[in-house]
């Protein structure tokens, strides 16, 4: 009975479309994710669009992380995980023979669940994508990389005299602003965030989405996260997920008052999940 | 009785006794209104530990006292006149009386007194046995008893077990804390006895090693300095760490993040096996084929190598501590989170850099840890040196001559005809304990780091 509601989403999957009036940045076309045998995603449809924030919603192992770290190939990583279907950046097909996953996970970056700093000084944690992609061409130009991108992750008065300090040092707000910063110093279009408040207090995870919400000025952001709330204050859109399918995607205020699918409502209403 | 069959039988005992604590528990447990503290199992085991615990205490501490105590007193019955004896003559004749006294017999006829002392001996022997397995029978019933009768609901069996469990581990552990204690002393001792012999100024600081033979008199003692030796060793393990750290770390990175699991699954315990591969197998390997290779590549390129050489000794030393730096390192690579290279890669790093940039930085502690533990495992490494270092104990820099190295000095001054009174034999101690001090202090420093280096992490 489930599988029959479950196709008659799937057959709508056009309503998706057209509901953002930005440009298209992201769209994927039935997206399937195996590790192993077992499929965690069971064809996937879902646009992007340039300067949104995007939450993803849905009970816990729903498959929101793995379909999140589709769209920069994070997958690649994982030993026997494969993808089929299709996931197009700029109209670019991301699976192609021909494209490069440095370039795209450039163009794509990630902000993990934990925060995860790198063992060496707050500077170091900033310049290293730069350095990596060749970004700056002296000294000078990356002191202005890593001082920009600590501002514009809200974190600078509070490093700016220690620098040369190990990142592993900060809190863990701190340092999770520094991971978005590191994110931001390599210039990327999307930035993906994987549940990024949940090891936050509440004081930090206000400051954190409100830099998300100053970043998507800028930036394409695709976030998940498990508390509805956070949905409802830094989404423009939100997708909720169900046993490895997306249910339903569409503004984030109307999913929160009149979702048209009943299992995402049982879910907003706390009925399971 | 023999020994063994004693051990069985109280074995057996015990686990009757688990089975009449078992039954006894239960029975209690039937009529009782209150509820039994513990399982079952729990008064079985404790029933079962009081029946064999004191009687295996009372058999270890009898077997261990009861020679001395009868030689005393067989001792203290000889004839008179052959009170006087003293050291070596008077372990001859007490051998000799217990080998009568065995019924093993002595190749000559022995002498009236002999015979007396061996029957008394024996009689004296025989009475001991039986007065031991009469009191482990005592204490084994009374503990039996003493134990069935304690069973109630209120008796906390199973704290008991544990704290005896306890005991036990302590116990274990406190012997081979003592056996280390033990060791270092008798060093400690001998070392103290070479150096009143021989300045400990001279044989730290002295350059030349040429102890001479203990037969050619007093007068001239020779030359004990250490320095040559431990520039031996030093080479030879500097020679052996150029070797097996790079190969080692490559193979360890390679294993950690780039192997497939199916070759991981493979290649892992084969390299483990490399492991425990007999030293002297090694030491036969430089010998036979690494030496000479060395000597003809040598030829070829006009250098002067000899077959037995630092360089012999130091690469094939390297080889056999490739797993040991491999292993090591593998597992402190693989604890490096995996959120950290997740972060690296998501930024656009390509899996080398990855790898360069923040796997093994992060790991960098634990791994120099575990080069400190090779080190220290090349340094007291004895048998391929043996073989393939060439035993020249000559202070001079050249990795192609031979050297000779503490470890190798050691086997030669203790072995053929050794007289623990001279110089010549009880240097080996002083050197023993030199070179215990070194990996000691290696191992303390390599163990400190990677304790270290794991609480990061943790
Ligand atoms: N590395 C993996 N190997 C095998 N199965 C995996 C792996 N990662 C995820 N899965 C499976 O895929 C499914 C989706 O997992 P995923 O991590 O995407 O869920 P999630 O929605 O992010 O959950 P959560 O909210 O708890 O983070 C789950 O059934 C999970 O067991
Ligand atoms: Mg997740």
């Amino acid at each position: 009975m489930e599988d029959t509601v479950m196709r008659a989403t799937l057959v709508n999957a056009e309503k998706f479309v057209g509901v953002a009036n930005g440009a298209l940045k992201m769209a994927a076309r039935d997206v399937r994710v195996f590790y192993g045998e077992s499929e965690a995603l069971h064809g996937v449809d879902l646009d992007i669009y340039e300067n949104e924030v995007l939450a993803f919603i849905g009970p816990s192992g729903c498959g929101k992380s793995t379909f999140l770290r589709c769209l920069n190939r994070m997958n690649d990583t994982i030993d026997g995980c494969r993808v089929t279907g299709r996931i197009e950046l700029d109209g670019e097909d991301i699976y192609d023979r021909s494209l490069d996953v440095v370039l795209l996970r450039a163009r794509v970056g990630m902000v993990f669940q934990k925060p995860n700093p790198f063992p060496k000084s707050i500077y170091e944690n900033i310049a290293y994508g730069p350095r990596l992609h060749g970004l700056a061409s002296g000294r000078a130009e990356l002191d202005d990389i890593v001082e920009r991108s600590l501002q514009r992750a809200g974190l600078w008065e509070e490093v700016k005299d220690r620098l040369e300090q190990p990142g592993t040092g900060l809190s863990g707000g701190q340092q999770q602003r520094l991971c978005i910063a590191r994110a931001i110093a390599v210039s990327p279009e999307v930035i993906l965030m994987d549940e990024p408040c949940s090891a936050l207090d509440p004081i930090a995870t206000a400051k954190v989405e409100q830099l998300i919400t100053e970043l998507s000025e800028t930036y394409t952001i695709v976030i998940v996260t498990h508390n509805m709330q956070q949905a409802a204050r830094v989404s423009r859109r939100t997708a909720f997920f169900h046993l490895g399918n997306l249910v339903e995607v569409d503004d984030t205020t109307k999913i929160f008052t009149s979702p048209s699918d009943g299992r995402t409502e049982d879910y907003i209403t706390g009925r399971f999940g | 009785m023999n020994n063994w069959v004693l051990i069985c039988v109280l074995l057996m005992l015990m686990a009757l006794a688990y089975q009449f604590g078992l039954a006894r528990s239960r029975s209690v447990a039937g009529q009782g209104a209150a509820r039994m503290h513990s399982r079952p199992g729990y008064y079985g085991l404790l029933v079962a530990l009081w029946c064999g615990l004191p009687a295996l205490a009372v058999f270890l501490l009898w077997t261990l006292f009861e020679p001395g105590i009868i030689r005393s007193v067989v001792l203290n019955q000889l004839p008179p006149d052959l009170a006087g004896l003293q050291g070596n003559e008077l372990e001859v004749l007490l051998r000799r009386i217990e080998q009568i006294a065995s019924g093993f017999g002595v190749s000559d006829q022995p002498a009236a007194f002999e015979l007396a002392a061996a029957e008394r001996m024996r009689s004296l022997q025989n009475t001991g046995r039986l007065a031991m397995i009469a009191s482990m029978a005592v204490l084994c019933v009374a503990g039996l008893v003493w134990t069935l009768r304690r069973i109630d609901p209120q008796l906390r069996a199973r704290n008991q077990v544990e704290s005896v469990f306890q005991a036990l581990l302590v116990i274990s552990s406190t012997i081979a804390i003592l056996t280390t204690i033990g060791i270092v002393l008798s060093m400690v001792g001998e070392a103290l006895h070479f150096f009143r012999f021989v300045n400990p100024a001279e044989f730290f600081f002295g350059t030349v090693w040429n102890p001479r033979f203990s037969t050619t008199g007093a007068a001239d003692q020779g030359q004990f300095g250490l320095l040559p030796l431990l520039w031996g060793t030093l080479m030879v393990s500097i020679i052996a760490l150029l070797v097996a750290v790079p190969a080692g770390l490559m193979t360890a990175v390679y294993m950690a993040e780039y192997a497939p699991a199916w070759l991981r699954a493979v290649a892992k315990p084969v390299i483990e096996v490399l492991a425990g591969v007999p030293t002297i197998v090694y030491g036969f390997f430089a010998l036979i084929t690494v030496g000479p290779f060395f000597s003809v590549l040598g030829q070829t390129v006009g250098i002067d190598i000899r077959a037995t050489s630092a360089l012999t000794a130091g690469v094939v030393m390297g080889i056999m501590i490739i797993p040991f730096v491999s292993s090591l390192s593998d597992d402190i690579i693989t604890q490096v989170p995996r959120a950290m290279r997740d972060g690296s890669l998501g930024l656009g790093a390509t899996k080398s850099e990855t790898v360069r940039k923040v796997v093994l930085p992060a790991a960098l502690p634990g791994i120099v840890g575990a080069f400190l533990l090779a080190a220290s495992r090349a340094i007291g490494e004895t048998m391929i040196v043996v073989l393939a270092a060439g035993n020249s104990p000559i202070l001079h820099a050249n990795p192609f001559e031979a050297v000779s190295t503490v470890t190798v000095t050691i086997v030669n001054q203790l072995t053929g005809d050794t007289d623990f009174a001279s110089p010549q034999s009880l240097v080996a101690f002083a050197l023993g304990l030199t070179l215990f001090v070194i990996t000691l202090s290696l191992n303390i420093v390599a163990l400190y780091i990677v304790r270290k280096y794991r609480e990061q992490y943790e």
